[in-house]
């Protein structure tokens, strides 16, 4: 733990946090480009959030339909996300280096421990970084009726990707 | 041993991060809540209508909505009638998001064979930090009753033109409770008799309580004061209703002393009172299509 004590952050408000579900009768999709996220190298932790109601769906129903009816953002506006990689990584070589996240995700007023890969990228003083991982809306106490429940997924794959500047203190 | 020494490293990075998540966290939340203030609020309505009159809710940029509207007897006809399911009258009609905040809409009602079309245009919108506190529209309309009158060949597409203009305000006070004022002015080129006025106002006032995510009761009131059609006996228009959203439909059920969907009809023309059972049953089907292709952009 020799870098204990030493911060160096990495952050940006723009970054990617996308969501594609996938069922023969109907594909959908949401990116939101309005991502806050902070990465803290040298203490492996990072946070992200994001206002749900930034998602922006290709048909203007359906994204009513995500806000009022299955995350409710007028009660829940945000979904947040810190954790922690778990890995060693020399990020000055300036290659790209697979790590591991583990933290919690809140969505919908529920905390749920997430694990995935992400990769992180130091190029130009700026740090990418990228995650691909799967939800369960159930799991977050969102409820899908019957009637639409062969048009969404019951796993939902996120993509994230943010380009992180450093922090000036 | 390595595993373990591993583990534990991990446990302590783990409880080292979570410390310093929530200082993290914090600091994106002050960032998000400056964002935040100027969302617009959406959802005030499900509907383009509430029951009969405009809500502030329009179609989205390149989104055809198809809505038809049926109005059934009135109830008082007894079980002959079938309180009143025997007779119908019905509207349908097409609006479509030219933009974001300009709509346009055609329909044709059984009622006088009527075809209508509007404008609606979106002023302002109510946002989250009630920078915006009302969402305001104003709707411009245009009637034509094609009906053939063989013994009065006078009647030119002068006399059977009527116009509405209509300022929308609702506010959605809470995830629940939205309210809509509407001032409503109508001309009538021709009038039944001079005792009647060509230029009519009156006030419609309108609620939404929502129950559930996907349930909601409504209720419109259209007010139009006395002393401006006198040459038959008028009633006040009230409906009250529910409305269920499935995915791309919404359905409106209603009960209402207006047999007319469009405004001239239902706000200046509503002969049945409450009192005496002169009650329709009626509903309104919504659904959205999108014909554009390219994805909405903020």
């Amino acid at each position: 733990m020799c870098a204990a004590g030493r911060t160096q952050l990495y952050l940006t408000t723009n970054g990617f946090a996308g969501f594609y579900s996938k069922t023969p009768l109907e594909d959908i999709k949401a990116e939101n480009n309005q991502v806050f996220a902070v990465v803290d190298v040298p203490k492996k932790s990072l946070a992200f959030s994001m206002l749900l109601n930034a998602f922006v769906f290709p048909k203007e129903l359906m994204q009513e339909h995500f806000n009022e009816n299955y995350v409710e953002s007028d009660k829940y506006p945000k979904a947040t996300f810190t954790g922690a990689f778990t890995d060693d990584v020399d990020l000055s070589k300036g290659q790209e280096t697979t790590v591991h996240v583990n933290g919690t995700l809140t969505l919908h007023g529920v905390s749920k421990p997430v694990t995935t890969t992400a990769t992180l990228h130091l190029t130009g003083g700026v740090l990418t970084g990228t995650a691909i991982f799967q939800l369960v809306p159930g799991d977050f106490n969102i409820a899908i009726p019957g009637l639409v429940k062969d048009k969404i997924a019951s796993k939902i794959d996120v993509h994230i990707t943010v380009n992180c500047k450093p922090r000036n203190k | 041993m390595i595993k373990t020494v591993f583990i534990l490293s991990l446990l302590i990075t783990g409880a080292q991060a979570n410390a310093q998540d929530s200082s993290l966290l914090k600091m994106l939340d002050d960032s998000i809540a400056a964002v935040k203030k100027s969302v617009p609020v959406t959802g005030t309505f499900k509907g383009t209508k509430i029951i009969d009159l405009q809500s502030v809710e329009a179609p989205a940029k390149h989104v055809l909505n198809f809505m038809i509207q049926h109005r059934f007897g009135t109830i008082n006809q007894g079980a002959y009638n079938l309180f009143g399911l025997d007779n119908a009258t019905m509207r349908f009609g097409f609006d479509y998001g030219l933009t974001n905040t300009l709509s346009i809409g055609v329909g044709r009602s059984t009622f006088e064979k009527m075809f209508d079309g509007y404008l609606k245009y979106k002023l302002i919108r109510q946002t989250e930090d009630n920078a915006v506190p009302v969402t305001a529209d104003i709707v411009g309309g245009l009637y034509y009753n094609s009906l053939k009158y063989d013994s009065k060949p006078y009647l030119n597409s002068k006399y059977r033109t009527a116009y509405s203009a209509e300022l929308l305000i609702a506010r959605k006070f809470s995830r629940n409770l939205s309210l809509q004022l509407t001032p409503v002015w109508i001309h009538n080129n021709l009038v039944a008799t001079t005792a009647d006025k060509n230029n009519l106002f009156a006030l419609g006032m309108a609620g939404r309580l929502k129950i559930t995510r996907r349930f909601s009761l409504t209720a419109e009131y259209n007010y139009l004061p006395s002393g401006q059609v006198n040459s038959s006996k008028v009633y006040n228009s009230f409906s009250a209703g529910v409305d269920i959203e499935t995915g791309g439909h919404v359905f409106q059920l209603h009960v209402t002393n207006s047999q007319g969907m469009v405004d001239p009809v239902f706000i200046a023309q509503t002969t049945g009172s409450w009192g005496d059972g002169n009650i329709y049953f009626g509903f309104n089907v919504s659904r959205a299509f999108n014909v554009g292709k390219k994805p909405k952009q903020f």
